[in-house]
This record gives structure tokens, C-alpha cells and sequence, in this order.
């Protein structure tokens, strides 16, 4: 605060307070539709407030689904997105932080090369190599699996240079003297380099969460048993069903599901999601 | 560069195996694929291949499609970019002035942020829709006659709303961060000096802020550009006439549902050269200081 100025204060709450509405109207909008019935919509516009038919709608949704849209009970493809999810965080996680212990703490020829390899993986996001991607994994017939929808995303250079920057910094003496005390390299990864880098990997973790519900393209591709389905992905092909017969109270439903699980990861977390999304930028 | 190292030879490539592994796999021989099909042309079967050089290209560059395409994108990323950045530059100078309840209201602006950007397409569609929807009933009330499904223009608004609203959690983080980073006492300097808010706002802040913002307009050109597939798959699906088909949706489009894998591959090749100078910039300027 440079003055007092009550009026500009003022001001300035009114402009967050409009920023607040305008960012939270879709979703305002979204649930009120998911507690009506499909016949409160026929009158022309949709209800400003909620109705009474929120539990029926939910549990409907959550463990029957819309039979005609061909798309499992959202339950089942919540459970799907939640594997997907916790795969791609973990999976990511797990063969970065690898990666960047060997390119910090080893000597060896191609060491650059291997860097450089990781490195470009930034440069090929999924949209720009599709077709050719698609037929290796139905090549390799990981078409309607857990690991087709994972493994493909797992490769990450982002997750890579952040664990190599974290190393960076911890201080050459704790190598030195765990080397003195006879730990071998396994045995410094697991109990000095692990310990440290625990909170990056909590706020990378958040961030990667939210990357691996959110993959839309990719199980829209792969996935062609609905038994795989993944709720962000499967959303769509109930909207599309429903196109001709309005059952937006059901869709908005489901919409509200899928956002559900991310959304509380960052309210809940919300140091640690900060701190992730910052990180991943450097 | 550490001093202290482990001499082990075989071990770093045994822990770089499984991320090299996946590199290889899934991202470089497929882009390899991408640029070797790019120049060839399959038969109508798919059954015989021949080499074609540049034609490929040559017929992108003369298909008035894949030209609108290319406008369609700037004209996009433009858009979502000056929305999302300019609210959300609003609301961090306006975050930045209040002292006790920011903290309220930053958890009430960053959770779109988890929003799946097909499900925001799907909810802003909602709220649009010509029938049923909030906004046309208002837009109604002054005149205006909203129909996305038929109108080009009104389908790219629809667009561009629905992708600058996720983004304005990721913009409105980076500049309360960068408004914070500037010290007080140059602000207070200048209100001495008898610079009022606007003065000193278009001044000292703005000038100052130019590195984030300048991060962040590499950051949001980059997501309009690639990110943005599930808003438009979810919504539009390219349409009506073409009018909201960027590239990224158009390579899946001619791809997998038109099958012509020769011009897919060229555009990928297309697109790989735009993302590799996205990058490019982002590494060679972003780091120094963009200041004046």
C-alpha cells in the first residue's frame, strides 16, 4: 500500500469481486442445470437456482450412466481417469527423477546426447505427431489398456530439468560424505537425494495429477471399449449423444464429476500447487 | 557440474533407460515417421507409396483450407491471449492492493486452472446455447441474435472465451508473483514525486512487469495453439465452415478421419517447426531480463 486512497481500495475489491462471478458463472450455471430434470428446461431458459433433484441425478450418473449414449456409469469412468491419473504422476515422477540422478551424478560418454534426447521431448508435444504415435501404440497392441493410456505421456523433460536444478543445489559435502561413510549410489538416491527432493515431488505431483486427468485426445484415441473410457474424454461422446434429446441435466452432472477430483487437488493443496507450477516454468 | 561424483558406468544408463526408453518409443521415431511421410503420397487403398519431395507442401501452401487454417489459428491465439492476459492483469493489480483478503481471493481465482479444457468447452457451450443457454436469452434482450452453430463469428467467440477463461488462473499466479517482485520504494518514490495511480501503473509497474509478461505471452500463444484441441473437439469441431478449425485440430482431422496421411504428416512437420521455435525463443529470451 503506497497511500491511502479508500475509494481505489474499494475499487479494487469490486473488480475482484466481479473477476470472482465471471470466473465461477459456467460452473454456477453447470451445477444449478445438474439438479434439475430434462422437462424444467423445456420452458425456454434454464433455472437460476438449484432444484431438488441433485442426489437423484449424481447417483444416477455415478453408477448407471445414460444407457444410449454407449458411455459406462461415470463412476466406472471416473476410476479409469483416476488410474490413468495416478500412473502418468507417478510414472512421470518416477523415471525423471532417474534420469536427472544419472545426468547429475555420473560421468559418462553420450552423456550430453541423452540430455539433449530428453530435451527435445519438450519440442513434440502429442497434437503434432497424432497419426504417427497412434499406429506405434496400436503396433505394439497397447490399444484399450492402463498402459496405452499412460506410458506414451509418461516421457518428461519438464520433470527431468526440475529434479537436475533441485540436485544442483544440494551442497557436493553430503556427497562427499556419504561416499566416506561407503554408501554407493543406490544407497544415496534412496536415503539423502529422495528425503530432499520430497516436497518437489509432492508439487510436481499436484501439477502432474491434474495434467493426467485432464488428457483428452489420447484415450479419446486409444480407447474404443468403453470398459477404458476416461470421464474427461468420455463427456464428449454423451454430449454428442444426447444432442438430440436434451438430457443437459445428466451431462452437466457428469461435467461436475469430472472437474470434481483436480479442482479439490488445488484448492486443497494449494502452497504445493503454486509451488509446483512455478517450478515446471524454470 | 557436480565435483563429487559416482564413477559407475553401467548404472546412469540402466537409470535412464526406462525415460530414454519412452522417448525413442513414442516421441522420436513417430516424429520421425511424421517427416518421412511427409514426403510421400499413398494411393487411394493404401497399398502403394511413392516419393513426391516437396508436393505435399506445395499443396498446403496452395490449399486455400489449410491458409484459412493458418489465419483462423493467429486470429485465435491472438484473441485468447489479449482476453485472458488482460483480465487477468486486472485482477492481480487489484489482488495486489488489498493486504488481508488476497489470500481468499486467490483460492477463488486459481482453481479453473484444474478444469479440463473439454470440459470447460462443454460448460461454456452450455451457457451459449442457442436454445437453452443464459447468454443468448441476455444477448437476446439487446438485440443481438446469438447462434454459434451457424454463425462464424459468434463460434470463435464461443472458442475464445471458453479457452481464455482456463487460462486466467495460470496468468493471474505469474503476475501477482511478478507485481510482488517489484520493490515498494520505487512505487513510493514516484507517489512522492506526485505520480498518481494511472501515472504510476503505466510507468513503473507495466515497465517493470515486462519479463512476465513477456513469459507469459510465449506461455499463452503456445497454449492457444496447442492446448486448445479438446475446447474445439468439445465444441465446435472445427466448424461451422471451417471458421474455428486451427491447425492442431485440422492434422487429427485430415488424419484420422479424412485418412490423407501425406498432407497429416506435412502438417505435423509444419507444426513441429512452430513448436521448435515457440521453444526457441522461449529459452534464448526468457531467462534475460525483458526490460527497458
Amino acid at each position: 500500500m503506497i497511500e491511502n486512497r479508500p475509494g481505489l481500495t474499494l475499487l479494487a475489491h469490486l473488480v475482484l469481486m466481479a473477476g470472482v462471478a465471471i470466473v465461477a458463472l459456467p460452473v454456477w450455471v453447470a451445477f444449478v442445470a445438474s439438479t434439475h430434470t430434462a422437462t424444467d428446461f423445456m420452458s425456454g431458459t434454464i433455472p437460476v437456482w438449484p432444484g431438488p433433484h441433485l442426489v437423484e441425478n449424481y447417483a444416477r450418473m455415478l453408477d448407471a450412466g445414460v444407457s444410449t449414449s454407449g458411455t459406462p456409469p461415470v463412476g466406472t469412468m471416473m476410476l479409469n481417469s483416476l488410474v490413468m491419473a495416478l500412473l502418468i504422476a507417478c510414472g512421470k515422477i518416477a523415471i525423471s527423477i532417474t534420469s536427472a540422478f544419472a545426468i547429475v551424478y555420473f560421468r559418462f560418454p553420450l552423456r550430453q546426447l541423452a540430455f539433449w534426447c530428453i530435451f527435445i521431448t519438450l519440442m513434440l508435444p502429442v497434437e503434432v505427431r497424432i497419426v504417427p504415435t497412434f499406429q506405434v501404440v496400436a503396433d505394439l497392441g497397447l490399444l484399450n489398456s492402463y498402459a496405452g493410456l499412460s506410458i506414451p505421456l509418461i516421457a518428461s523433460a519438464t520433470a527431468t530439468f526440475l529434479f537436475r536444478q533441485v540436485f544442483l543445489t544440494i551442497p557436493d559435502e553430503l556427497t562427499e560424505a556419504a561416499r566416506i561413510d561407503g554408501a554407493g549410489p543406490m544407497k544415496f538416491f534412496r536415503d539423502i537425494l529422495l528425503p530432499l527432493s520430497r516436497t518437489n515431488i509432492a508439487a510436481l505431483f499436484v501439477i502432474l495429477f491434474i495434467y493426467g486427468w485432464n488428457q483428452y485426445l489420447w484415450p479419446l484415441l486409444i480407447t474404443t471399449s468403453s470398459d477404458y473410457y476416461t470421464v474427461v474424454a468420455g463427456i464428449k461422446r454423451m454430449a454428442d449423444a444426447v444432442d438430440g434429446l436434451p438430457q443437459w441435466h445428466l451431462v452437466m452432472a457428469t461435467a461436475m464429476l469430472a472437474m470434481l477430483p483436480p479442482v479439490a487437488v488445488v484448492i486443497g493443496m494449494q502452497r504445493l500447487f503454486v509451488k509446483g507450477l512455478v517450478e515446471t516454468e524454470k | 557440474m557436480k565435483r563429487t561424483i559416482f564413477r559407475n558406468q553401467l548404472l546412469p544408463w540402466l537409470l535412464l533407460a526406462p525415460q530414454l526408453a519412452i522417448t525413442f518409443i513414442f516421441f522420436l521415431w513417430p516424429a520421425a515417421q511424421a517427416i518421412r511421410q511427409s514426403f510421400l503420397r499413398q494411393d487411394a487403398f493404401g497399398i502403394n507409396t511413392s516419393f513426391v519431395g516437396l508436393a505435399n507442401f506445395r499443396a498446403l501452401w496452395n490449399s486455400p483450407e489449410y491458409l484459412n487454417s493458418l489465419q483462423v489459428t493467429a486470429v485465435f491465439a491472438v484473441m485468447v491471449t489479449v482476453l485472458s492476459m488482460g483480465f487477468s492483469l486486472l485482477l492481480a493489480v487489484a489482488v495486489d492492493r488489498t493486504i488481508r483478503s488476497s489470500n481468499v481471493y486467490t483460492t477463488l481465482l486459481v482453481w479453473p486452472y484444474a478444469v479440463a479444457p473439454a470440459v470447460a468447452g462443454i460448460l461454456w457451450w452450455f451457457i451459449f446455447n442457442p436454445t437453452i443457454g443464459i447468454m443468448p436469452y441476455v444477448l437476446g434482450g439487446i438485440g443481438y441474435d446469438w447462434n454459434h452453430i451457424s454463425s462464424k463469428s459468434d463460434a470463435l467467440v464461443l472458442v475464445v472465451i471458453a479457452s481464455a477463461w482456463k487460462q486466467i488462473s495460470y496468468n493471474f499466479l505469474f503476475f501477482v508473483a511478478g507485481l510482488q517482485s517489484i520493490p515498494a520504494s520505487l512505487r513510493e518514490a514516484a507517489a512522492i514525486d506526485g505520480a498518481g495511480p494511472v501515472r504510476r501503473f503505466f510507468d513503473i509497474t507495466l515497465p517493470l512487469l515486462s519479463p512476465t509478461t513477456f513469459f507469459l505471452l510465449v506461455v499463452n500463444i503456445v497454449y492457444a495453439m496447442f492446448d486448445t484441441f479438446a475446447v474445439i473437439d468439445a465444441t465446435t469441431e472445427g466448424g461451422p465452415a471451417q471458421a474455428t478449425n486451427i491447425l492442431v485440430y485440422k492434422v487429427y482431422f485430415d488424419g484420422f478421419v479424412g485418412q490423407n496421411m501425406g498432407s497429416s504428416a506435412a502438417q505435423s512437420v509444419v507444426l513441429m517447426g512452430i513448436v521448435i521455435l515457440l521453444t526457441a525463443i522461449q529459452f534464448r529470451y526468457v531467462e534475460k531480463k525483458v526490460a527497458y
